[in-house]
């Protein structure tokens, strides 16, 4: 499933960088705990989370994630944002609790990473 | 090829935390190591850097990379750990609540730098500090 896709099913926005539309995403993985995170292979995964700060990123980055949706509708913030784009991370700002979030993708075939 | 870098870790900055593993996964990435090993050593320092910031009073973070392998040793001045055992288990933690606010504290820290090392030394004197010393081997 496309980047883009996954924001169109969950109604977000995407900031940070920009959606690479070559990126397959297969596989989700919900969780506010960044050791969790790191915890896991994390290839074509996507993390949705609530946790919405800089260290989401920098997690992000040590995962190799390429894509995050913040649910909850927490708002990054500027520094964030840089970060996201720096590290080329896409982020998908959604409105919606992360359990809603989940089961949308799920629903729509993304499967958990386990 | 011999590198060394040395980073400082401040206490409770969790605004920066991170960007010594940032600079050394950019570092292994520009020499070309496999990512998987990229991926175990950076999820290992990014834990150890991450601890000392939400644990200790400051400290510092060297790295020595050469063809086979990185050594890196992260220590730090405060509490140490009076309980290593129990330290070492999953979901142990000492964490404040400003930590979990974080994202971090859910005692997976030292068991995920354990299983992304192939040594760790962890040496402790409660009310001194703690240093810990995480090598991965490239091949």
């Amino acid at each position: 499933m496309t980047i883009k896709e996954i924001a169109r099913l969950v109604e977000g926005e995407i900031v940070g960088a920009p959606a690479d539309d070559t990126y397959d995403v297969e596989k989700a993985f919900a969780s506010d705990l960044m050791s969790d995170v790191l915890r896991f292979s994390m290839d074509e995964t996507v993390l949705i989370t609530g946790l919405c700060n800089n260290q989401t990123m920098r997690t992000s980055e040590m995962a190799d994630l390429r894509v995050v949706v913040i649910g909850r509708d927490k708002q990054p913030d500027e520094d964030m944002l840089e970060l996201a784009q720096d590290l080329d991370i896409t982020l998908i700002k959604s409105k919606f609790s992360i359990f809603k979030i989940s089961g949308i993708l799920y629903q729509a075939g993304i499967k958990p990473l386990y | 090829m011999i590198m060394h870098y040395t980073f400082e870790i401040e206490r409770g900055n969790f605004t920066d935390a991170g960007q010594a593993s940032s600079s050394v996964k950019r570092t292994l990435k520009h020499l070309g190591v496999a990512p998987a090993n990229i991926k175990r050593t950076v999820v290992a320092l990014f834990e150890a850097e991450i601890n000392a910031i939400a644990h200790a009073y400051g400290g510092t973070i060297d790295v020595d990379i050469d063809d086979e392998k990185i050594v890196m040793v992260v220590a730090d001045s405060g509490p140490g750990i009076p309980n290593l055992d129990l330290a070492m288990q999953e979901g142990w933690s000492t964490a404040s609540a400003e930590v979990r606010e974080m994202g971090y504290g859910a005692g997976m820290g030292l068991p995920n730098i354990k299983k992304n090392t192939d040594d760790l030394k962890i040496e402790s004197t409660v009310g001194v500090g703690t240093t810990v010393t995480m090598t991965v081997f490239f091949a």
